[in-house]
């Protein structure tokens, strides 16, 4: 459904940030991007929105190429990045302008009902808490129900009693359209408790070190024994993708040369 | 020449100064009162004086004549002939600048392109006083209203093209990406996001602009004015008539004053998202 072939982005000041990525997502699934940092996580999830184009390879969505952000893909930011001029229920209707109005305030209001926040509408983001804030940016993203969400490390700013909450919102939201969920973290125990598949990226220049499948049922026991495993698994690659050394030394000698 | 650069103040102060005068809005009546001690103290302790005989008060005329004077010019009809002559200017003047400020402002905040072309340009036209144009003025566009309007407007463009300015290219990014994220279009981007993201820094450059352009109406008419509060000034000066200058620039800051209001309060409520300091306090 989501395709990623042979992504590479080096930027104009000639960093590499992603070197030859390539990964196919199915519908539904929910991919975690998980990596030290500076392993283009990021970079990752901003080619695949359409915000930035990669130098080389391309993305596409059921076969239809990416080459700006596209109604098919939605994109959670790390931070809520509400608009402070809109009410919550304006932002959260901020992508349905094209809607007639009746069945705009009907998402917006089943948007707020879904994350808790019946009533919110009328409030100003400033008057939200941080989570709230991350609950109503997830909704503004799905109430326009794109096929694929893109979250980057949409929970990071947050406490760790508040981030488990919102992964049970994010999980419950998923449920009722199930959308692809490409989610980058840095976190093990987030891409345990809810992906389908951890993705573990190797810095210098970014690229897939190994691709976990998590085949836990949902809900997920986080204190289950199967859970610690997964976690364990996943940290150990993660571990591995940082330790591991240059894939040759002939290359790393191109690589000095070129640099110097 | 000095007196044209105290007029050309750098913006930030500007800025600083209109915001803390926002600020002064929240006090509660009794600070509010407390500041009319000195001046209102001040003024019956000179009327006092006058009427035991302790001043002569031939250049500085006690409160009650300034008065006195006030009120005789506004039951002949003579002052609002003069406010109406005055306001006429600084709005010309205002809306004049303040549109051209906004265009320019806003064609050189969007396009890096544009503000390399036009903005050293305009930044150098900035560094002259704008009292020097008073002349050229004149001689292009003749002695009366329009060699007037053009200076206003000139004093109210550079403030008000500064600020736009700033405030387009200081639009946090990140804000600006989740409207590329919405697939808004050029239009909808500047309508739905830009636009009310500058708004704030808009109405305080709106504002600088139309200080400055009462600061200029004033040089203007004193320059050569058959009518108008700076042509009480200066008939005020030639008879010597103190009460009168007085009573102008009484009709000038309650006229300031009240443009002021009108601006801020007719943007307040575009703005009442904003999660500023001085609602917190």
């Amino acid at each position: 459904m989501l395709i990623l072939d042979h992504l590479s982005k080096i930027y104009p000041n000639g960093t590499r940030a992603l070197g030859d990525v390539s990964l196919d997502v199915g519908s539904g699934e929910i991919v975690a991007l998980i990596g030290g940092s500076g392993c283009g996580k990021t970079t990752l999830l901003r080619l695949i929105s359409g915000l930035e184009l990669p130098s080389l390879g391309a993305v596409s969505v059921d076969g239809e190429k990416i080459s700006a952000p596209h109604p098919a893909v939605g994109i959670v930011f790390q931070e809520p990045r509400l608009l402070p001029w809109l009410t919550v229920a304006q932002n959260i209707g901020f992508g349905l302008d094209h809607l007639p109005k009746a069945e705009r305030d009907a998402r917006v209001d089943e948007a707020l009902l879904r994350v808790g926040l019946a009533g919110y509408g009328p409030r100003w983001p400033r008057e939200l808490s941080g989570g709230q804030a991350q609950r109503v940016a997830i909704v503004r993203a799905l109430v326009t129900r794109p096929k694929a969400l893109l979250l980057d490390e949409p929970f990071s700013a947050l406490d760790a009693l508040t981030r488990a909450s919102l992964q049970d919102h994010l999980l419950a939201l998923w449920d009722s359209h199930r959308p692809t969920l490409v989610l980058v973290t840095h976190d093990v125990e987030e891409a345990v408790a809810l992906a389908d598949r951890a993705i573990v990226l190797q810095p210098k220049p970014g690229r897939i070190f190994a691709d976990i499948a998590i085949e836990l049922p949902r809900p997920r026991d986080r204190l289950s024994q199967d859970f610690a495993e997964a976690k364990r698994q996943v940290m150990s690659a993660l571990d591995g993708s940082l330790t591991q050394p240059q894939p040759s030394t002939q290359n790393s000698k191109a690589q000095a040369a070129g640099w110097w | 020449m000095s007196e044209a650069g105290t007029l050309e103040q750098p913006l930030e102060r500007q800025q600083a100064a209109a915001s803390s005068a926002s600020r002064r809005f929240a006090v509660s009546g009794s600070t509010l009162l407390l500041g009319f001690v000195l001046p209102v103290g001040a003024a019956l302790a000179y009327e006092a004086a006058f009427r035991f005989g302790l001043v002569q008060a031939r250049l500085l005329p006690p409160p009650s004549k300034v008065g006195s004077t006030l009120w005789d010019l506004a039951r002949s009809g003579e002052l609002s002939t003069h406010v109406i002559a005055t306001m006429t200017r600084v709005l010309l003047g205002f809306g004049l600048g303040a549109l051209v400020g906004m265009l320019l402002g806003a064609l050189t905040g969007s396009s890096s392109t544009a503000r390399k072309l036009l903005d050293p340009t305009l930044q150098a036209l900035r560094a002259i006083p704008s009292l020097a144009w008073v002349p050229l003025f004149i001689l292009w566009l003749g002695i009366f209203e329009n060699s007037k309007i053009a200076l206003i407007a000139t004093g109210v463009f550079f403030p008000v093209y500064l600020g736009v300015m700033a405030a387009i290219a200081n639009v946090d990014r990140k804000i600006v990406e989740v409207g590329r994220a919405f697939r808004l279009s050029k239009t909808a981007l500047a309508r739905r996001v830009l636009l009310p993201a500058i708004l704030p820094d808009f109405i305080v450059a709106l504002r600088s602009g139309l200080g400055l352009g009462f600061m200029f109406v004033v040089a203007a008419e004193i320059m050569g004015a058959s009518e108008g509060l700076g042509y009480l000034l200066v008939d005020g000066q030639q008879l010597g008539k103190p009460d009168q200058i007085l009573a102008a620039i009484i009709a000038f800051a309650i006229l300031g004053k009240i443009f002021d209001w009108l601006l801020v309060s007719g943007s307040r409520p575009f703005l009442t998202w904003q999660d500023s300091h001085s609602r917190a306090a």
